[in-house]
């Protein structure tokens, strides 16, 4: 195991995980301070990347492209919690379930109306699109450094925004307890909004970014929707640094199911099902993970609330 | 509650569908009307846990697929009576049941839906990483299970008769268990389980009981999917599957006797009707679910109650 | 005088569900839409341009042709199959393009006696022990290109390959076949999971392996991603990549571009083969939809002819399903492969052609073919099938 396949397959965990990061600390926000389920938020995902296809084709830069995918995406999310998602609030989690459920169908066929059932081809920029020689032996994806960067950016951003801003500090009040924030009298509908609009902006980043790795289709969102879910559980609901933990740790875990655990069990199995038996077992060891977290300690490793 | 007779009639209906099918040249329907009753009879036990017990489980697909698993490997490995493979589903279903149900009923609120979708999550990889049965790709059933007694399931008519007699067996069942004691501690339970507690019921093993019954129900319907399609894939296993369920119980009316039936034939007819006019079927359809969780959240079943009752 | 009106209308009804022999349904089912659906929408367009060529008949009997999409999904795939088996009551099933769903849902044909007529699947399962007597292919049997590729990195003397197919039956029948032709050594055998689109960590893998060369088998949109990747990831340079004529074929070309220049690839059949047949129609595709067409559409084209020259064959009188079967297997048309014959198993016994990508007279990048690695090459499957 040569220490170039052991940095190689890091920086490919990373870049899965930071990723898988973005669309989690825009969940674990709404979960946390809204206390609402939004199974949609994979579908915000999705139209990030449909927009960043149209918006890079229309203008033909990727910079604007990813400017214009991001703003949309986020006037969409507040334009839906407005209109439909504050309403679910109040209601109880089944009901929140049943409705984002409703709204996943819903996104799908208009995502498929407008722009078709075959998927949108999203490439990445020319400049991008060759290696970079890190060390000798070891030239990386420019593309995937260009997405390890973005997601460690917008992870410092997040930090400063919520930890040294006063919005920020209204987040975490909100996060920590929403009966006292609201009586001490912020404004908690707008705040919703704003957290609603940060979320939907942080899926738009994943979606576009990683449009150009897999591929823009519908339902793109569903497979990322369900890990998300799981990094917030075991990071923690509410809490961003939670978050990050959570989808690093799942990055890497998800890294060795496909590499290192198929070399294991090649030894004994042959090569179709050592190969198949790796992801399958990594699968099977994350959500051990999060069910182990929901029974001993629901609140995560790190808990948001006091 | 519909009336006695609108029950009546329908049984009616379904009784004489098959002799009507064939001539009109509705054999496929057999098999699609099969499919329909197998979801009412899973759905129908998710409303036992979700609607009377008051328990979120997003994890009931997990008891839908150990039933057509068992099914499926037991046929594999060379055994297809159904005497023997179909206890073994409702038996597997049970225990899988068992043990989600003890450790999720540990947990309260958001983090019991949670729990059920991990350990439901789980299951669906297990089934994938078994390459011998087919993994992702799914195993084709050869044959039916067997049955014996003259009855050839292998026709449609029959397993039709079959599928509708285990359905009002089921609801049957659901009816006498929901009027007795058990039934009605359940509900209490769901209202207020504090208070439950502290009058002396042991509402953890209320629960549990309440939990495996409705994985057991579950187990069946399986194994009669596993039949009714001649296939078994993990996809049946997957949280939009369980999503799925979870819709014909409020499609149909949450807690009400007929919910799970009415919704699964509600929401898959409406897929099959709508299918047949466009592919983006799936829009109406988010739509009318949007709709009743928003503004009839009792579901047909319960609108229905309320316009008899005004 | 009631009796008699209620016995008419009863058999106006049997007869009106009874089989009509004056027309020809065929269900057309394949994969047409998501990342994996472009095979499936070219074996489509392929079909329905020979249909549209033999004046909306096939055999001389106007013909309905049904078009359904399994997502990809080998259960949709066989519930498909069912509907069109029980309720449209087709004559004939084809357009499969993935064997994972072809394994679902063909029994389902095969229970009813429904022809089977492939147009891409070709799983080893069916060629074998398991070989059915209502399953023909227009196609090629799984094994194929890839023994042809074994052959060619044998013959090009590359002593050391890696080798990647997706985990389904496909995928393996894939690098059997490779293997079996390959006589040097190969590095590692890996089945990433089929639909996988981020192929990052098998890459690494592959670049900490340090083989001569990496031969993969990606159908639809995981070729393309892969190719794409392969060559971000910097392992153009040092590793040559090998693919089978299907991982390189006209959708994928178009979708990549450039970096495909060079790429050498197996098939057994190309759009510059040199028979009357192909030129018609490799130039009445490009007219109707403005593309190159694939071995997918040249297999869905072929599949239309194979089925022509049956029911003509037949005289139109297809309800003798056994006899039809016969016709299908040893009937001859014009292939737009040229002549091939049949083997026992209903799989075609056939040339392999040596393609590499280039740029065509008009600068567009296409497929060239530069020679041949096998000719009148059956499977090696066929001796243990037990029809005749």
């Amino acid at each position: 195991m040569s220490w170039i396949l052991i940095l190689e397959q890091t920086l490919n965990g990373l870049q899965f995980g930071l990723m898988l990061f973005l669309l989690a600390a825009g969940l674990t926000l709404v979960f946390g301070i809204m206390d609402m389920i939004n199974l949609a938020h994979g579908s915000l995902y999705m139209v990030g990347a449909y927009l960043m296809a149209a918006c890079v084709q229309a203008t033909g830069s990727f910079v604007w492209g990813l400017v214009l995918a991001v703003a949309g995406t986020a006037l969409i999310g507040m334009a839906l919690e407005v209109a439909l998602l504050r309403r679910l609030y109040q209601r109880d989690h089944l009901t929140q379930v049943l409705a984002t459920f409703a709204l996943i169908l819903i996104a799908n066929e208009l995502v498929r109306l407008v722009f078709g059932s075959q998927p949108v081809l999203l490439n990445t920029p020319a400049a991008l699109s060759g290696p970079v020689d890190l060390l000798p032996g070891l030239s990386y994806s420019s593309y995937r450094l260009l997405i390890i960067a973005v997601g460690m950016a917008v992870a410092v951003l997040l930090y400063v925004l919520v930890a040294k801003t006063r919005t920020g500090m209204l987040v975490r009040a909100g996060a920590s307890n929403r009966e006292m924030a609201t009586a001490m009298g912020v404004n908690i509908r707008t705040l919703f909004t704003i957290v609603f609009g940060v979320g939907a902006a942080l899926c738009a980043i994943a979606g576009a970014m990683l449009g150009p790795i897999l591929a823009v289709q519908v339902g793109m969102g569903e497979n990322i929707l369900i890990l998300a879910f799981v990094v917030i559980v075991i990071g923690g609901i509410g809490s961003i640094r939670g978050a990050l933990v959570g989808s690093l740790l799942v990055g890497i875990v998800d890294t060795i199911g496909r590499t290192l655990l198929p070399v294991l069990f090649r030894e004994f199995l042959p090569p179709a099902y050592a190969s198949n038996l790796g992801p399958a077992v990594a699968s099977i060891l994350i959500y051990v993970l999060m069910a182990a977290v929901l029974f001993w300690k629901p609140q995560g490793l790190f808990p948001a609330r006091g | 509650m519909p009336t006695r007779a609108l029950t009546i009639a329908t049984l009616a209906a379904a009784l004489v569908f098959p002799l009507v099918a064939a001539p009109l040249g509705w054999e496929y329907y057999l098999g699609f009307a099969s499919r329909i009753m197998i979801y009412a009879i899973a759905a129908s036990s998710l409303n036992l846990i979700l609607g009377y017990g008051g328990m979120v489980s997003f994890g009931h697909a997990a008891f839908l697929g150990a039933g057509a698993y068992a099914v499926g490997i037991l046929m594999a490995e060379g055994v297809a009576s159904a005497w023997i493979a179909w206890p073994v589903a409702i038996v597997l279903a049970a225990l899988f049941a068992l043990v989600i149900g003890a450790i999720s009923l540990r947990t309260r609120g958001v983090y019991f839906i949670m729990i059920t979708l991990a350990f439901a999550q789980m299951m669906y990889y297990v089934f994938i990483s078994m390459k011998e049965y087919g993994g992702d790709d799914g195993l084709n059933l050869p044959t039916r299970s067997v049955v014996g007694l003259g009855l050839d399931l292998k026709s449609d008519a029959t397993f039709y008769y079959l599928a509708l007699a285990s359905l009002v067996a089921t609801l049957y069942g659901l009816n006498r268990l929901v009027h007795a004691r058990f039934g009605r501690v359940i509900e209490a339970i769901r209202e207020n389980e504090t208070r439950m507690e502290a009058v002396g019921f042991s509402t953890y093993r209320y629960k549990l009981v309440c939990f495996v019954i409705a994985g057991a129900v579950c187990g069946f319907a399986g194994a009669l999917l596993a039949n009714q399609g001649n296939f078994v894939s993990p996809r049946l296993l997957d949280w939009a599957q369980s999503g799925s369920l979870m819709i014909m119980v409020i499609l149909g009316g949450i807690g009400h006797l007929y919910g799970g039936a009415i919704g699964a034939v509600v929401l898959l007819a409406l897929e099959e009707v709508l299918s047949s006019y466009t592919i983006y079927w799936q829009l109406p359809v988010g739509m009318i679910l949007l709709a009743i969780v928003l503004f009839a959240p009792q579901g047909l079943a319960g609108a229905f109650a309320r316009t008899r009752r005004s | 005088m009631r009796k008699n009106m209620i016995a008419l209308a009863v058999l106006a009804l049997v007869a009106a569900g009874a089989q009509a022999a004056d027309r020809v349904k065929v269900g057309f089912v394949s994969t047409l839409s998501g990342p994996q659906g472009a095979p499936g929408i070219d074996s489509r367009d392929g079909f329905q341009l020979a249909v549209k060529m033999l004046g909306g008949k096939l055999g001389d009997l106007p013909v309905e042709v049904l078009v359904a999409d399994d997502q990809f999904n080998p259960e949709a795939g066989k519930q498909v199959v069912e509907r069109f088996v029980k309720r449209d009551r087709v004559d004939f099933v084809t357009g499969i393009i993935y064997s994972n769903v072809l394994l679902a849902a063909g029994p389902t044909a095969f229970e009813a006696k429904v022809p089977y007529v492939s147009s891409n699947a070709g799983p080893s399962q069916l060629a074998g022990s398991g070989c059915n007597p209502y399953f023909v292919s227009a196609a090629w049997q799984n094994d194929g290109s890839h023994e042809a590729s074994g052959q060619y990195a044998t013959n090009k003397g590359f002593k050391t390959v890696y080798l990647l197919a997706p985990n389904y039956p496909a995928g393996k029948d894939a690098l059997t076949g490779f293997k079996r032709f390959y006589q040097g050594k190969v590095v590692d055998e890996v089945y990433p999971k089929l639909g996988q689109l981020d192929f990052a960590a098998e890459l690494a893998q592959v670049r900490a392996a340090k083989p001569d060369a990496v031969y993969a088998f990606m159908p639809g949109g995981m070729g393309v991603n892969f190719i794409k990747q392969y060559v971000a990831a910097g392992l153009s340079k040092d590793i040559q990549l090998v693919l089978p004529g299907f991982s390189a074929d006209e959708d994928t070309i178009k979708a990549v571009g450039e970096p495909m220049l060079g790429l050498f690839n197996p098939a057994h059949w190309s759009p510059d083969l040199d028979n009357a047949e192909n030129k018609r129609f490799v130039a009445a595709f490009e007219k109707e939809y403005g593309r190159i067409p694939s071995a997918y559409a040249a297999q869905g084209f072929d599949a239309a002819l194979m089925m022509d020259g049956a029911i003509r064959a037949m005289k139109g009188k297809i309800e003798d399903r056994d006899a039809l079967m016969r016709a299908l297997k040893t009937g001859k048309y014009r292939s737009v492969r040229g002549d091939y014959k049949m083997n026992n198993n209903g799989f075609p016994i056939q040339t392999y052609y040596l393609r590499v990508v280039g740029k065509d007279a008009q600068g567009r990048i296409v497929n060239k073919t530069i020679g041949t690695v096998f000719t009148n090459h059956g499977d090696a499957y066929a001796k243990d099938c037990k029809l005749k």
